[in-house]
């Protein structure tokens, strides 16, 4: 089971790629309020006839936060500035309003709320971040390496011998098997909890790189290594966790 | 702008709800009762709801229609294990069952909508004004299907529906703004017909949902049924009687299941008495005898329980409250289990029939733009998605999540000059297509194009009532494309229009029943207070007089049970004006008696 379905993260994919990493300018301002065509000043609502504004087609998850790219994120400030969004935001406060102003707020809280999904969770976090910088990351690969390519078989071949003894009852054939998914079950969640340190470690250095980057302006190469490498991580992470929930729904 | 009200319309009862500066309150009926049963009755003379169709339910089981709400949103197939259980024949038209009283059809929504507008009626009777908006509550885990059928029985019963709001989500506002709670609460709902259970993050006034489970067919209803099934058993064994094809004594042995059950919540031991064309049926019930008999379902619910918790990221023990609701949670049993599984003594201090109803007016409030500083977040339950090669169900919105959202999915053809792909909608967990819900199915056009070309952009959208909304735009003109979705188990547009135009047709029919009844209920009531009167004024009025007034009383009994309104009214003015001396007699006599008690200076102030 993937973290996040694809349609997700393709969800705001083409838009995002039209601002720059580097941009930190905030994309959400527009000059022209929809309704009474005068010029938007504050953030989300209009100054002058005070109705909401739709969000910017080419605001991204991050800048929706006004958070900048990296991977280490505040998550009080994240929940806090989800609350306040959806208090602006929320179909609840339009319902008396009209048409225009409903679709408006219904489309914003869709947005704002697959925003906040997405940032919360670290992984699906850096995924996103990945599919946003993707542009210059061409050559991401996402098969797993040999090595735990050649475990993965074999214990497919294991699983699959005890689904087929499990129904005829207890046996000491079965136990031994039982026991044997269990090790490596362990050795499985060991691997990836190494794999989520090592992950940790590349989110520190993404968020270095970009601070620095920020002030030169360059690293191009260097950021597209960390993404590239973040991703090999990311797609052995995914494998093993779905082994690790397979051997758990097989052995109850 | 018009009050919004709440509605909780519940498996077994019903009631409605609304909010002013004090806070939320339940609309009691003239009777002093918030509860409306949830039972309709079609009687020669139109149509009864709530208690006088409970009452009906025995008399006439077969033109009684009990615990419609399991019904809604469903195909025949869904219920075909219960239906022998139900008094009245079931048939299914495009996918939605319709049920049959006398030579007449009716959908599930439309007989919900009879009991919302009964609701609705007894709101605008309290509140003295127009009621034509309104929040109803549903059980949280109801599907896209359930929740369309609800909407579109408050649409046939003349009510805006502002929103579809999850019942135990209502029940965590009514309880977190009457006991400014923060922290984690779980809400466990067991009512007549549906289990769920929702864990929430209360914070500064947002009421954010992180995850609910539940099961809908699950409830009071089925603990009655176990009790009813030994009953059934038991009868035929000791007595030889027959309970099934006999609706009539089904009803009885259902309702006294009902009454024994709740009985022992309060009472170690409990009788079942049921009276018999030739003699009774008894049989003494234990609560450890009923717990035993229903402890396979109570169990069933923690398993939600336990997968709410693990989509919620949390542990039992880091729930701070748990909070129960719905009238089944009153059974010490599921009490004894909600405490094992958490940890921790749940909360029961509001009344766990009223609290959904009162949440809904919380949200209504909301809605009117009265109530600013709350907010619920809710999710969707069930994970949404569409059918993919081999029938397998491809998941493009994940369950527990935040909504409104959306999810956008790209559209092509696999062959030169391909004008439609077909799509179909499911909601459910499963793997493959057969195992989940189908909700609905629609033809998406394309422009006739080399194979790939066409690029079709169809948008799934759950609102914040947790309906499904699906747009289409072609990405190379950029422009909409309508899309004409069929639903799997709902009405169409044009049904339901049809429906509220028999709905207003049908109101004459209803205002007579309704008059019938409120004579009725008036000539009784003169009845036992003229008997009263006459037992006080034995020795004040001449034996003729009362004999007169015997005479009159005994005609009004008469009279009542015909079902002319106007009838009954002259009579009860007859009976008004030869009882205006006693009357007379009688308040002089208190008076007197008032005076004799006290001092002429108490009098003369």
């Amino acid at each position: 089971m993937p973290e996040a379905s694809e349609a997700e993260i393709m969800e705001h994919q083409h838009q995002a790629q039209a601002t720059t990493a580097t941009s930190r300018e905030l994309p959400m301002a527009r000059s022209m309020c929809w309704h009474c065509q005068s010029e938007v000043t504050g953030e989300y609502l209009c100054g002058q006839c005070v109705k909401v504004q739709p969000l910017s087609r080419d605001l991204d998850y991050f800048a929706c936060f006004q958070l900048p790219r990296l991977l280490n994120i505040d998550e009080q400030y994240l929940e806090k500035t989800f609350y306040e969004l959806s208090r602006t935001f929320h179909p609840d406060f339009y319902s008396t309003k009209d048409e225009s102003e409903k679709a408006i707020s219904l489309g914003n809280s869709a947005f704002l709320n697959a925003a906040y999904r997405t940032l919360k969770d670290p992984i699906q976090r850096a995924e996103y971040l990945i599919r946003l910088e993707a542009g210059a990351v061409k050559d991401i690969r996402s098969n797993p390496p040999a090595d735990l390519f050649e475990e993965v078989l074999e214990l497919q071949e294991t699983l699959e011998t005890f689904r087929q003894l499990a129904p005829k009852g207890p046996s000491s054939d079965l136990e031994a098997l039982r026991k044997k998914l269990q090790a490596e079950r362990e050795h499985l969640e060991k691997r990836q909890a190494e794999m989520e340190t090592s992950l940790q470690h590349k989110f520190n250095e993404w968020d270095q790189l970009q601070e620095r980057a920020a002030l030169s302006g360059q690293a191009r190469e260097e950021k597209n290594t960390i993404l590239r490498e973040m991703q090999e991580i990311l797609s052995n992470r995914t494998y093993v966790r779905n082994m690790v929930n397979d051997l758990l729904e097989t052995m109850g | 702008m018009s009050r919004i009200v709440g509605i909780d319309l519940g498996t077994t009862n019903s009631l409605v709800a609304f909010m002013d500066k004090e806070g939320p309150h339940v609309i009691p009926g003239p009777d002093g009762q918030t509860k409306v049963p949830s039972i309709v009755g079609l009687t020669d003379n139109g149509l009864i709801v709530g208690d006088p169709a409970k009452a009906h339910l025995i008399r006439d089981p077969s033109h009684t229609i009990y615990s419609v709400k399991r019904f809604m949103g469903k195909g025949l197939d869904d219920v075909k294990d219960e239906l022998k259980y139900f008094p009245y024949h079931l048939h299914e038209k495009n996918g939605v069952i319709r049920i049959e009283i006398g030579d007449k059809t009716y959908s599930p929504p439309q007989v919900s909508a009879m009991i919302l507008k009964e609701l609705k009626r007894r709101a605008e009777d309290y509140l003295k004004e127009d009621v034509s908006k309104a929040v109803i509550t549903v059980p949280a885990y109801f599907n896209d299907s359930q929740r369309q059928a609800t909407k579109d029985a408050g649409l046939i019963a003349g009510l805006e529906v502002l929103r579809i709001i999850n019942e135990p989500t209502a029940a965590s506002l009514a309880y977190g703004l009457q006991k400014k709670t923060q922290g984690l609460i779980a809400i466990y709902d067991l009512g007549g017909g549906t289990f769920d259970i929702s864990i929430l993050k209360l914070k500064d006034g947002i009421f954010e949902v992180l995850a609910t489970n539940g099961d809908s067919h699950l409830g009071g209803d089925d603990f009655d049924q176990r009790l009813v099934d030994v009953m059934v058993d038991d009868m035929f064994q000791t007595q030889g009687i027959k309970v099934e094809g006999n609706p009539e004594l089904m009803q009885t042995v259902r309702l006294e299941a009902e009454r024994v059950k709740i009985r022992l919540s309060d009472e170690t031991q409990a009788q079942a008495v049921i009276q018999l064309p030739n003699g009774t049926y008894e049989k003494l019930w234990t609560r450890e005898s009923v717990e035993s008999l229903v402890m396979d379902l109570v169990e069933r619910t923690l398993g939600p329980c336990r997968n709410a918790l693990k989509d919620a990221g949390l542990t039992a023990s880091q729930i701070d409250e748990v909070v129960l609701v719905g009238g089944s949670t009153r059974m010490p049993l599921v009490w004894r289990k909600v405490e094992e599984l958490f940890g921790k003594t749940p909360h029961s201090e509001l009344n766990p029939d009223e609290v959904v109803a009162l949440g809904a007016a919380v949200q209504a409030d909301i809605l009117g733009g009265h109530t600013k500083d709350l907010l619920l977040l809710d999710v969707t339950p069930l994970s949404l998605g569409i059918e993919t090669m081999g029938g397998v169900m491809s998941a493009l919105i994940r369950r527990n999540t935040t909504i409104p959202t959306s999810a956008k999915e790209m559209f092509t053809t696999y062959v030169d000059g391909q004008t439609s792909v077909d799509i179909h909608i499911l909601q459910g967990e499963r793997e493959l297509v057969k195992d989940n819900r189908s909700l609905a199915r629609f033809q998406l056009k394309l422009p006739p194009l080399p194979a790939g070309v066409p690029r079709v952009e169809v948008n799934f959208l759950i609102d914040a009532n947790g309906i499904l909304h699906v747009t289409a735009r072609d990405i190379r003109t950029g422009e909409a494309q309508s899309v004409q979705v069929k639903p799997s188990h709902g009405l169409t547009d044009d049904e339901v229009e049809g429906m509220i135009r028999d709905s207003f047709q049908f109101a004459a029919e209803d205002i007579k029943a309704r008059q019938i009844i409120e004579a009725r209920n008036e000539a009784n009531a003169i009845i036992v207070a003229t008997e009263k009167a006459l037992v006080r004024a034995a020795n004040l009025i001449s034996d003729k007089e009362a004999e007169g007034i015997r005479r009159i009383l005994q005609q009004l009994g008469e009279v009542k049970a015909g079902d002319d309104h106007r009838v009954i009214r002259t009579k009860i003015s007859e009976v008004e004006k030869t009882t205006h001396h006693l009357a007379e007699v009688l308040m002089d006599a208190t008076l007197k008696e008032a005076l004799e008690s006290k001092k002429l200076s108490d009098v003369i102030k």
